[in-house]
């Protein structure tokens, strides 16, 4: 990725870490190519059953660790639904754990060294994010048919404000998949292109010991990241659902 | 952006000659289908893995220790209740035996009590009678004293007398005797 950092003067190439390469051989990058990308999704699915499945056999009624951590973010997710959703919204509980565990297990396994970072990228996220957009969307006018559109028409405001509230809203309405998605890419890319740079920077001795004491300040940083995003991305979607299950301002 | 760089060497259009990103590679439209074509795998096996198994087990035993520690606590309450009954029923036990003890203690002392004043009548009237008794030997002993010194006294008297140069009658001076010492 970035071996050729010392190369001569200082070279800095922050951005390779996210090149995606093919596994096995070299040939061009298709759809169904076995690719980097490919390996570290894989390995969150794995970290995620090691943890959701094989953490919790025992079932036993006095938690292990593993098990209690795997009950832990069951029961975080699932009061953050009830609380933030509602109650009705249970139902909904394993489409947005999905996305919480495996968001949590991209950004933790993406710290890593040599790892690859799924989370960063925007293809990614913004599946995530379009994919939360469209499902709401389409919950909304299945639940609620068309009063789904009073979310946009803020009955609490005055009559002259409210054509354009509506409009403010509705921008703001088809805004949020975009927000969603780069607030996650955009924060792992760029904790992750940080630790690059000063990593480059740790290859001048003048400033190494400065650099490396850089890079573990990011990495302590970035350990928090990778949990406040996972966190955000589903307690977003949570207040998405709301919107979706309840229109009513 | 996609960028088109003459690529000879590279097999992609974002990577450059010497390996290193063209732009950014999170912009790389050529490598859009393989990202969203893996994720989407990723998120369903994830979604099945959760929703099949782990999910629910876990739902499972957190209701199961729900219920466990319900029942506990209603053991616990029900034990509580037996250690407060048998607790009652010690102190019953022990005020018991404290007014047994009470009572044994109060006719022992009346026992006691009857005893004491029987042994002093008896000693009061043994006193008193030795008493009696020593008055009377008292008593005899007075008038033998009485007899004695009248009759010290009338030979006392005769002597005087008759050392005064009088004659002495003793029939007067045994009569003026006793009438002084009985006056």
């Amino acid at each position: 990725m970035a071996a050729d950092k010392a190369e001569g003067g200082l070279v800095f190439h922050p951005m390779d870490q996210f090149i995606i390469k093919p596994l096995f051989g070299d040939g061009a990058i298709g759809m169904f190519t076995i690719t980097n990308i490919t390996l570290w999704l894989f390995l969150a699915v794995v970290a995620t059953v090691l943890l959701m499945v094989f953490g919790t056999s025992k079932r036993a009624i006095v938690p292990s660790r593993s098990q209690s951590i795997a009950e832990l973010a069951y029961g975080f997710i699932y009061k953050m639904v009830e609380d933030v959703t509602g109650k009705d919204a249970v139902k909904y509980f394993p489409y947005i754990f999905t996305l919480f565990i495996f968001i949590l297990m991209a950004n933790f396994l993406a710290l890593l060294p040599m790892s690859y970072s799924p989370t960063s990228m925007i293809a990614v996220t913004a599946v995530l994010g379009f994919g939360v957009f469209i499902v709401v969307t389409i919950l909304g006018f299945v639940i609620n048919g068309a009063s789904f559109l009073s979310l946009f028409w803020v009955s609490s405001a005055p009559l002259a404000l409210r054509p354009i509230l509506a409009i403010i809203e509705i921008i703001s309405y088809f805004v949020r998949p975009v927000s969603h998605s780069i607030r996650l890419a955009g924060n792992i890319m760029a904790g992750h292109a940080v630790l690059k740079v000063f990593a480059g920077f740790a290859a001048i001795t003048a400033v190494a010991p400065l650099a490396i004491f850089g890079i573990v300040a990011i990495y302590a940083l970035e350990v928090l990241v990778a949990f406040i995003q996972a966190y955000v991305f589903t307690i977003l979607t949570c207040v998405y659902l709301k919107d979706a299950l309840h229109p009513h301002h | 952006m996609a960028t088109e760089s003459n690529g000879a060497t590279s097999t992609s259009t974002c990577v450059g000659p010497d390996g290193s990103a063209i732009g950014m590679p999170q912009l790389c439209f050529e490598w859009f289908p393989n990202q969203i074509f893996w994720l989407v795998i990723t998120l369903v096996v994830i979604f099945f893995v959760l929703s099949r198994i782990a999910l629910p087990r876990i739902a499972s035993v957190l209701a199961e220790r729900q219920g466990t520690i319900t029942t506990d606590i209603a053991a616990a309450e029900d034990l509580k209740r037996k250690a407060e009954e048998a607790e009652a029923a010690y102190d019953k036990a022990l005020a018991d035996a404290r007014a047994e003890a009470q009572s044994i203690a109060q006719k022992t002392r009346d026992e006691i009590k009857a005893e004491l004043d029987k042994a002093m009548a008896k000693a009061d009237a043994e006193i008193s009678a030795k008493a009696a008794e020593s008055e009377k030997a008292i008593s005899d002993i007075r008038a033998t004293a009485m007899e004695n010194v009248e009759a010290v006294a009338k030979d006392t008297a005769e002597a005087i007398v008759s050392a005064l140069g009088g004659k002495a009658d003793a029939k007067a001076v045994a009569a003026a005797v006793s009438n002084r010492i009985k006056g």
